[in-house]
C-alpha cells in the first residue's frame, strides 16, 4: 500500500483524525499541542491522532495528500479542515464545533 | 538565520499583497497577516494555501513554523481597524 493510499483510509476510517507531532498525551511541537486542545475544548475525546514523527513516510505524504506543507493537520469525515491557525479561527466562530458535532452525529 | 523581513519579502514576490507583516525573531518560527485581492472568493483552507504556494520549497526547509492570519482586503477594511485600535 503506498502511503497516499495508507492516508486515505486513515482520513476516511475515522469520523475525526489529528495528524500531528506526537501524541495528545505528549506532544512534540507547540502547533500539535494547541490543536489537541482546541479539541478538547470542542469537547471531542474521541479523535484519532497519527504521530507523524513515528512513520517518515505519513510525515512527508501527508503534506502532499491535502497539498498542505505543514502539521498538524485535521480531517473531519474524510476532509480536510485545516492546520492549527484555521482550527483556532474555526473554533472563535463557532464552526469547528458544529463540524464535529455533525461528524459524531 | 532566515529575518521575518526576507520572510515577507518571499510572500509578497510570490504573491500580490495589499498589505504584509510578518514577525519572529528565532529564524524559523513566523507569525503573519497577510492581505490579497487574491483572497477573494477562496476558504481559508485556499487562502493559506496559495501563501504556502508563494513560500514554495523554502517551507519544507527554512521555515519550521508560519502561523499566519490571512483576510481579503475588504474584510482588512474592517478587521484591520479593529485590530489596530486594540493596540
Amino acid at each position: 500500500m503506498s502511503a497516499q493510499e495508507k492516508i486515505r483510509n486513515q482520513v476516511t476510517g475515522s469520523p475525526v483524525v489529528l495528524f500531528m507531532k506526537g501524541t495528545p498525551q505528549f506532544p512534540q511541537c507547540g502547533f500539535s499541542g494547541a490543536a489537541v486542545q482546541v479539541l478538547k475544548a470542542c469537547g471531542v475525546t474521541d479523535f484519532v491522532a497519527v504521530d507523524v514523527l513515528a512513520d517518515p513516510e505519513i510525515r512527508e505524504g501527508i503534506k502532499t495528500y491535502a497539498n498542505w506543507p505543514t502539521i498538524p493537520q485535521l480531517y473531519i469525515k474524510g476532509e480536510f479542515v485545516g492546520g492549527a491557525d484555521i482550527m483556532r479561527d474555526l473554533f472563535q466562530q463557532g464552526e469547528l464545533q458544529k463540524m464535529l458535532e455533525q461528524a459524531a452525529g | 538565520m532566515l529575518l521575518a523581513e526576507e520572510v515577507r519579502n518571499y510572500i509578497m514576490r510570490g504573491l500580490p499583497c495589499d498589505y504584509v507583516a510578518v514577525h519572529g525573531a528565532d529564524g524559523q518560527h513566523f507569525e503573519a497577516v497577510i492581505v490579497s485581492p487574491e483572497f477573494t472568493g477562496k476558504n481559508m483552507v485556499q487562502q493559506h494555501q496559495l501563501v504556502y504556494k508563494a513560500l514554495g520549497d523554502r517551507m519544507k526547509v527554512e521555515i519550521h513554523a508560519l502561523s499566519m492570519r490571512t483576510f481579503t482586503p475588504e474584510a482588512w477594511a474592517i478587521t484591520g481597524n479593529e485590530m489596530t485600535q486594540e493596540r
